[in-house]
């Protein structure tokens, strides 16, 4: 276990920024979200960013690949460049056990290779939630958001970040950390997740329970009569899908340039009535069927084909960025509630 | 980077050839530009093919696996990516990518057994690919039966292939019908699903269903009252797709991809599968 002095905090980001890229949470307009480390920013703290760090890995827009088209010829151009090393400080519990959750999409066979260039050559630096909030029930998907995963993982005190590696990765931000931090033992940090497990268990959703979903269940909740109920007011704007750290739902299209076309892919949501629509019609024609697809497979779809692991780490973006206050927390009380009778 | 591979980046197809086959559906045949087969596939399995700055779209590969020097894409005109292909001509080039999805289990499930394909309209498409590769390993299939039909004698696909070809393989036996009576048809008219009843086959074989959801839908009661067992009949289906490997999340139903679960299907399977498709 190492640890640095607050005091050296600001140090210890410049001397990473210096090496490699660094993303980190700062107040902006609208709330704090990740930005690039550069000379003066200040670190948020806050529990949580408006969006996890998604983007950093799957960007919510991307170029492919490009064209270059002359008469009745086509000519590919291959643009990938091999990411460059990265790192990303601040990490939540959830947020870290998203990226395990797009692994099994993105790293699944046949690979994305731009989301795995990325996941390769970026760091997760992770940090135990001091605050967390109201919307929290991350522990209902069986995340510790005392002691996240991460190639680092870090505790803030009042006084101090204490750090501990736990990859080959991690352990290139701790040479490049070592001038700011001393060796210390896990006292400090031991009782940190222990405070943080107290208020954890306090939290208002932290009763929240996934038992009644999982593989194996679309006959059961399938066509339940709550879908209709549940997606009444819902305005299919998409808020949901665009905050949420394991939606991984995309588009492809192209666009013109002066000399060719690109091809880019771009976040796209279950939620849209365009998603699924094809030239002879379309399979989910109302937005009460686009609305059980969403949470149908977090809930009973993924887990079927993911060793049991929801597509949901109990975030709490959804629940605060709803516009008619709908959010996964809702759905499964409703459809739990149903199943008990 | 380069070295990874990238199932995303396709590569350059150009087309050589157009065959009109119907007032809607044309054949396009593609090659790269060094004049070879794309890539191998099996029978039933799918590729992307791209207008770069039209758009990307999931077709059958209507031709053989057999057919080592070409591929062959029977399409049918109704969305942006088709219309413009059927305003290409020879020459043109395309982008291709793929194999997709799962094929037909031409080699184990079908292999020994009297086969019995149903096709409607277009849906004959991606049953050419699988009924050409058994006609052409005929010694390894028993009887095999062709129920094909199409709204008008116009309307059906791969007519010449069917005439000359087809029907005169030993032991095959096509069965062509039109919806509505014309001059030049002494043909059967009606309806793929009453027809299939009133030529009544035996339950001992496989069956294939291709088309029209309502053709398929009915087609499959009419097989199930003459004694076939759902797990006997395969059928395909389609739904809107982006990657052709199941991560972008558009052809999702229930737990499964249409992209790469799919687009075969055994028909007990597809009880399984919530009914958005």
């Amino acid at each position: 276990m190492l640890k640095c002095n607050l005091s050296q905090l600001d140090n210890l980001f410049a001397a990473v920024a210096e090496a490699m890229p660094l993303y980190l949470p700062t107040q902006g307009k609208n709330g704090a979200n990740y930005t690039k480390w550069q000379a003066g920013a200040v670190w948020s703290n806050t529990c949580n960013t408006q969006k996890g760090p998604k983007d950093l890995f799957f960007p919510q827009s991307e170029d492919l690949m490009a064209f270059k088209t002359q008469g009745k010829t086509i000519e590919i151009i291959d643009t990938r460049n091999e990411a460059e090393d990265f790192a990303v400080f601040g990490v939540r519990a959830c947020d870290v056990k998203s990226l395990e959750i797009l692994d099994r999409v993105f790293l699944s066979e046949p690979k994305d290779s731009y989301y795995a260039s990325r996941r390769e050559h970026g760091i997760i630096i992770s940090l135990a939630c001091n605050r967390p909030t109201e919307n929290c029930f991350c522990g209902s998907f069986g995340i510790d958001a005392s002691s996240p995963n991460g190639d680092v993982t870090c505790w803030l005190t009042e006084d101090a970040l204490y750090l501990r590696g736990n990859t080959e990765k991690g352990e290139k931000f701790m040479a490049l950390a070592a001038p700011f931090v001393t060796e210390c033992d896990d006292t400090a940090a031991e009782a940190q997740k222990e405070k943080i497990q107290k208020i954890m268990a306090r939290l208002p959703l932290a009763d929240l329970k996934t038992d009644a979903f999982g593989g194996g269940k679309t006959e059961e909740f399938f066509n339940s009569p709550q879908w209709a109920k549940l997606s009444e007011s819902c305005l299919g704007c998409g808020t949901c899908t665009f905050v949420c750290p394991t939606c991984q739902c995309y588009d492809i299209r192209d666009y013109k340039t002066n000399d060719g076309v690109v091809r880019y892919r771009c976040w796209d949501s279950c939620m849209y009535s365009e998603f699924t629509r094809m030239a002879h019609g379309n399979n989910r024609n109302s937005q009460k069927e686009r609305f059980r697809q969403r949470f149908m497979h977090k809930l009973v779809y993924f887990p079927e084909n993911n060793d049991g692991v929801f597509s949901c780490v109990g975030c709490g973006r959804c629940l605060a960025k709803c516009p008619i206050s709908m959010n996964i927390v809702k759905v499964m009380k409703a459809l739990e509630g149903e199943q008990n009778g | 980077m380069a070295e990874l591979n990238e199932t995303l980046i396709p590569v350059v197809g150009v087309i050589t050839d157009v065959r009109i086959d119907t007032p809607d559906i044309k054949t396009f045949r593609v090659v790269t530009p060094e004049g070879k087969k794309p890539f191998d596939h099996r029978p039933g399995q799918c590729a992307m093919l791209s207008i770069p700055g039209v758009g990307e779209a999931m077709f059958s590969i209507t031709s053989s696996p057999t057919n080592t020097e070409f591929m062959e894409f029977s399409i049918k005109k109704c969305g942006c990516v088709t219309q413009w292909l059927h305003a290409a001509e020879a020459g043109q080039m395309v982008t291709v990518r793929g194999p997709y999805g799962k094929p037909f289990p031409v080699d184990d499930v079908f292999a020994g057994h009297d086969l019995l394909f149903i096709a409607g309209g277009v849906g004959l498409a991606p049953l050419r690919s699988v009924i050409n590769y058994c006609r052409h390993h005929r010694d390894r299939y028993g009887k095999i039966d062709i129920v094909y039909g199409s709204r008008s004698k116009e309307d059906l696909l791969d007519y010449q292939e069917i005439v000359n070809e087809w029907q005169n393989d030993e032991n095959v036996h096509v069965h062509l019908t039109i919806d509505r009576e014309q001059a030049d048809w002494d043909g059967h008219v009606g309806f793929v699903p009453n027809y299939v009843k009133e030529l009544g086959f035996d339950t001992n074989k496989v069956a294939v269903l291709c088309g029209p959801p309502i053709m398929i839908k009915f087609t499959l009661e009419g097989l199930c009252a003459l004694g076939f067992d759902k797990t006997q009949i395969y059928t395909t289906l389609e739904l809107r797709m982006k990657c052709g490997v199941g991560k972008c999340g558009r052809c999702n139903v229930g737990a499964k991809y249409v992209c790469k679960d799919g687009p075969v299907f055994r028909c007990d399977e597809l009880d399984e599968l919530p009914g958005e498709y």
